[in-house]
């Protein structure tokens, strides 16, 4: 207990790298994902912009990365990062891992949120005279917003998560202060302190999505 | 006037499986609309009816035949000038459709932010068009807190907004409970007298179409089977789909089970003639019959007013000597088209 008081301070700095490494993920993995998800769901058959080929190519290259366990891409991906210029450990490097990782899964959410609105508003808009990216770009999220709200705060929530395991990459936060001080010298206390600073961090995030939904659907 | 003429129209849909025949929603269709008028278009679902209200604002466009709006030609029109086209064409729906992230007022706004209209003029024509369907108070409700008939009252203002020559009522009081129907009916017809505005409705009840419409199209299968002025067609439906559709406004001609209630209690003969304005009247048929000297009892019949015009059925039991009967139905059936079904034995 005492080393926990002792080490107080690192997990301060390892709970404002993990903020800092989910929100920035959120921010980057959250308009990439926005945006495949835009396109996932214009393309579709039948839907504004109608392309067969786009559709299946974007709907399988999603399906190919989504399945693929965190922990596994966060290493396929190092090579990547260095091509790119970036590094390969550190918080750079997961935010660089958790985007592209996280960026099917959100696409995935902004197509199924996207398909709740009723085709019936879409033809009420075009038969405003509404022009088709009008309407994809302006009032379809906004018509969805409620549910989206909720998909991006079910995938912070995952984001927390995988913050935690790029840990194991060095890319700081709670995950690496509970392996480095908590697993690794066999001190249950401090790994349960980042547990429980996790908890914490999840359960504001859940609300603060709940309330702002609850706001948008006015329930 | 004709403002709106489909000349050989056909629409098909690509086969919904592999091996299956393309569907054919309108098949060869020719229709004109003048201005100022209410055309519905009747017919059971999955009559064409639909694709045909979507084929005039070319959110369907024709596989063949063309499409004129005030003598335009709008099937190969490009998207810009398909969306200008459908500014000019309100468009109203069964399920209301509107934008439930925004309120009323914002509803009712959305065809004039599309069309770029300054702000002031937005404003001031949402506040003239909520007052016109009766919903100025609920500006800032959001669609959740209306009621069915509320919220299609929404809808219309929304079609309204850019003040459209055409409206297009896809099943517009469907959803609707009756006395609801009969207001957004009545409204209907306000924005049809006062403002001049051509509508044409479809729908699969016949109510709607006496109504509201002036002139009605029957559709079965892609087709139209019979067309005309309202009350030629509710007075003297040719098509058998037409006589089932009339035959659930009107039921003044006793059938199955009523007719054989009737010919338990008369022993006569029971005949049912047609009375139509203009052509045949109540007095000439008891006349007829009495001249020739046949006793007769009125045992059902109705009497309907469509447009101000008036047709209806009288079921007249006869009864005394065979032969007299006989001469007197001859002589009103004369000139009384005359319906007689025989239910015992």
């Amino acid at each position: 207990m005492d080393r926990l008081v002792d080490l107080l301070p690192q997990l301060w700095a390892a709970t404002a790298e993990t903020l800092y490494v989910a929100s920035l993920s959120l921010v980057f993995g959250g308009l990439a994902g926005l945006f495949v998800g835009l396109a996932l769901y214009a393309t579709r058959p039948g839907s504004l912009f109608p392309n067969r080929f786009l559709f299946g190519t974007i709907n399988v290259v999603v399906n190919f990365f989504r399945p693929i366990p965190f922990v596994i891409l966060l290493v396929s991906v190092q090579p990547l990062a260095r091509a790119l210029g970036l590094p390969g450990i550190g918080p750079v490097f997961g935010i660089f891992a958790i985007t592209i990782a996280s960026l099917f899964a959100i696409s995935r959410i902004v197509e199924q949120n996207l398909l709740t609105v009723r085709p019936g508003v879409i033809e009420a808009a075009r038969s405003t005279g509404a022009s088709r990216t009008r309407i994809l770009f302006r009032l379809l999220p906004r018509e969805a917003l409620g549910p989206l709200i909720l998909g991006y705060t079910f995938i912070v929530v995952a984001l927390v998560d995988m913050t935690a395991v790029a840990g194991a990459v060095a890319a700081g936060g709670l995950g690496e202060f509970a392996i480095v001080y908590g697993f690794k010298q066999f001190n249950p206390a401090v790994t349960w302190a980042a547990v429980l600073v996790i908890i914490v961090i999840v359960q504001v995030v859940q609300f603060t999505g709940n309330a702002l939904a609850r706001r948008v659907l006015r329930r | 006037m004709t403002l709106i003429r489909l000349t050989g129209v056909t629409k098909t849909f690509p086969p919904p499986a592999k091996d299956a025949a393309p569907v054919v929603a309108v098949d060869d269709i020719s229709l004109d609309v003048a201005a100022g008028e209410v055309c519905g278009i009747i017919g059971y679902s999955g009559a064409g009816k639909s694709t045909v209200l979507r084929l005039v604002n070319a959110l369907e466009t024709a596989t063949a035949g063309t499409v004129e709006i005030d003598g335009r030609d709008i099937t190969h029109l490009r998207e810009r000038e398909l969306r200008e086209l459908r500014g000019d064409i309100g468009m109203i729906f069964q399920q209301f459709n509107l934008f439930d992230s925004r309120t009323v007022a914002k509803n009712v706004a959305y065809p004039l932010e599309v069309a770029r209209r300054p702000r002031a003029e937005i404003a001031a024509r949402v506040d003239e068009l909520l007052r016109f369907v009766g919903l100025a108070d609920k500006a800032r409700s959001y669609p959740e807190q209306l009621s069915g008939g509320q919220k299609q009252r929404v809808g219309i203002a929304r079609a309204l907004a850019t003040s459209p020559r055409i409206l297009l009522a896809d099943e517009a009081t469907s959803a609707l409970d009756p006395d609801t129907t009969q207001e957004v009916l009545a409204l209907l017809k306000r924005i049809n007298e006062e403002l001049g505005v051509t509508i044409l409705v479809i729908t699969h009840e016949m109510d709607v179409i006496r109504t509201l419409a002036d002139r009605v199209v029957v559709m079965e299968n892609g087709r139209i089977i019979e067309s005309g002025e309202v009350f030629d067609v509710l007075s003297a439906p040719q098509h058998a789909a037409t006589k089932r559709f009339v035959a659930s406004i009107i039921e003044d001609v006793p059938v199955g089970d009523q007719l054989r209630t009737l010919h338990d209690r008369h022993p006569g003969r029971i005949v049912t003639f047609t009375i139509r304005e203009g052509d045949v009247t109540q007095a000439d048929v008891f006349a007829a019959l009495s001249t020739h000297g046949a006793r007769f009892e009125l045992v059902h019949g109705g009497i309907n007013d469509i447009g101000g015009r008036v047709f209806g059925h009288l079921t007249l039991a006869l009864s005394g000597d065979a032969e007299a009967v006989q001469s007197a139905i001859d002589a009103a059936s004369s000139f009384a088209p005359l319906i007689e079904e025989d239910t015992r034995g």
